[in-house]
């Protein structure tokens, strides 16, 4: 029987298939492991509900279970449990190191424009708090795009949801 | 849940995701025509957003109905859908459109605030997953509001729109929503359309609904049961 810090670790493995230096477990989308005899349960919450990554992200999870020799049964959990809050800590390092900005805590409150507009996101490139809001919306669902007045480059803030 | 209740249930994701999907393809017709760069990704962005909160409701009906969110999204006639005319409505010009997804933003935030609190954890806990993307979308419609309101041929481009897409919003809402909604409108634009209007409600499909039917389900009736 494998057990569920092996299921742990495979995972890990997984990149996300849009910025492939951070992994699903990085994302904080496995909400949990359960192995029982063969089987192996995992609750997967999606991120953006529009982010065509999720499927990608929820095939390769199956295989990576059934390359350990158990059943995987992957559980898409719909409900309101997954916030940027649950990237992990490496999580939001790696996504630094990889030019995006990491998301603002949403334990702060509501994400507001008027937040958004101001100074508050630092650079990733020159680590610079003199940014501005180009567009809420990016590339993809989860990425806004700003602008960093002091080393003059675009870069793609993470959303905060 | 008695089956009266299951069935309500399910008229109820039908209108939600109906309007979500509808919406999001009339959004999507901006993708590379709209006035700006910015607006192109913006529009493009919420329209992606959008099919995806479509997509997750009609998972939860076809749950209770014992089908697929692509069968409830594409297999459906014209006449089957619940959308709100409001969604159907082509817009080929801007300021109508940023008006409609002004007014179409707000009422999905009442209706979605009304949802989170239902008495169903799992309608409620999707709704506050969707909310948590539709405050980025309704910041990106104030911002349009501000900017109308600040000029004067803006705000005489705005208040034409909203008056003559006013009867279209309130079929958004069913009428126990609708007067909060009202409120809220008239006192962040400061007018509205006349008061004594008659909804146009949802369930009659449009001519623009037709059409649209016929593109967006195109590929799909053209092979019927493939897997893609």
């Amino acid at each position: 029987m494998v057990s569920a810090d092996a299921v742990w670790a495979a995972l890990a493995e997984i990149p996300d298939p849009e910025i492939p230096t951070v992994s699903v477990v990085d994302l904080g989308v496995v909400r949990d492991v359960r192995v029982e005899d063969r089987r192996v349960r995992v609750e997967f919450t999606p991120t953006f509900l529009g982010c065509p990554a999720l499927e990608t992200m929820r095939d390769a999870m199956a295989r990576r279970i059934e390359a350990l020799g158990a059943e995987p049964e992957i559980r898409v959990i719909m409900d309101d449990s997954w916030s940027t809050d649950r990237i992990t800590p490496e999580g939001r390092e790696k996504l630094r190191a990889s030019g995006f900005s990491p998301p603002a805590p949403r334990a702060a409150g509501t994400p507001q424009l008027v937040q958004l507009r101001s100074s508050a996101f630092r650079c990733p490139y020159c680590g610079s708090r003199e940014t501005r809001l180009e567009n809420i919306f990016g590339p993809t669902p989860c990425r806004s795009l700003r602008y960093c007045t002091s080393c003059r480059q675009p870069f793609e803030q993470f959303k905060t949801i | 849940m008695n089956v009266a209740q299951r069935a309500a249930r399910v008229d109820l994701l039908l209108e939600l995701a109906d309007d979500e999907l509808i919406l999001g393809w009339r959004n999507s017709e901006w993708t590379g025509v709209a006035p700006s760069l910015e607006e192109d990704v913006a529009f493009s962005s919420i329209a992606q957003n959008e099919i995806g909160h479509a997509r997750a409701l009609y998972e939860l009906a076809a749950a209770d109905l014992g089908t697929t969110a692509d069968e409830l999204a594409l297999d459906r006639q014209p006449d089957e859908y619940r959308s709100a005319p409001l969604v159907e409505l082509r817009q080929l010009e801007w300021a109508r459109t940023i008006a409609r997804h002004y007014l179409y933003e707000s009422a999905d935030a009442v209706r979605i605030e009304a949802l989170q609190a239902a008495d169903d954890p799992e309608l409620a806990g999707l709704a506050a997953k969707i909310e948590r993307e539709e405050i980025y979308h309704r910041m990106h419609a104030e911002m349009w509001i501000d900017r109308l309101l600040a000029s004067a041929e803006g705000s005489r481009r705005l208040r034409e729109a909203v008056e003559e897409l006013w009867p279209y919003a309130l079929g958004v809402l069913g009428e126990e929503l609708r007067p909060v909604w009202e409120e809220r409108v008239r006192a962040r634009l400061g007018f509205g359309g006349p008061s004594a209007t008659e909804p146009v409600q949802r369930g009659r499909p449009s001519d623009e609904l037709r059409e649209l039917w016929e593109e967006m389900t195109m590929v799909r009736r053209s092979a019927p049961g493939a897997r893609w």
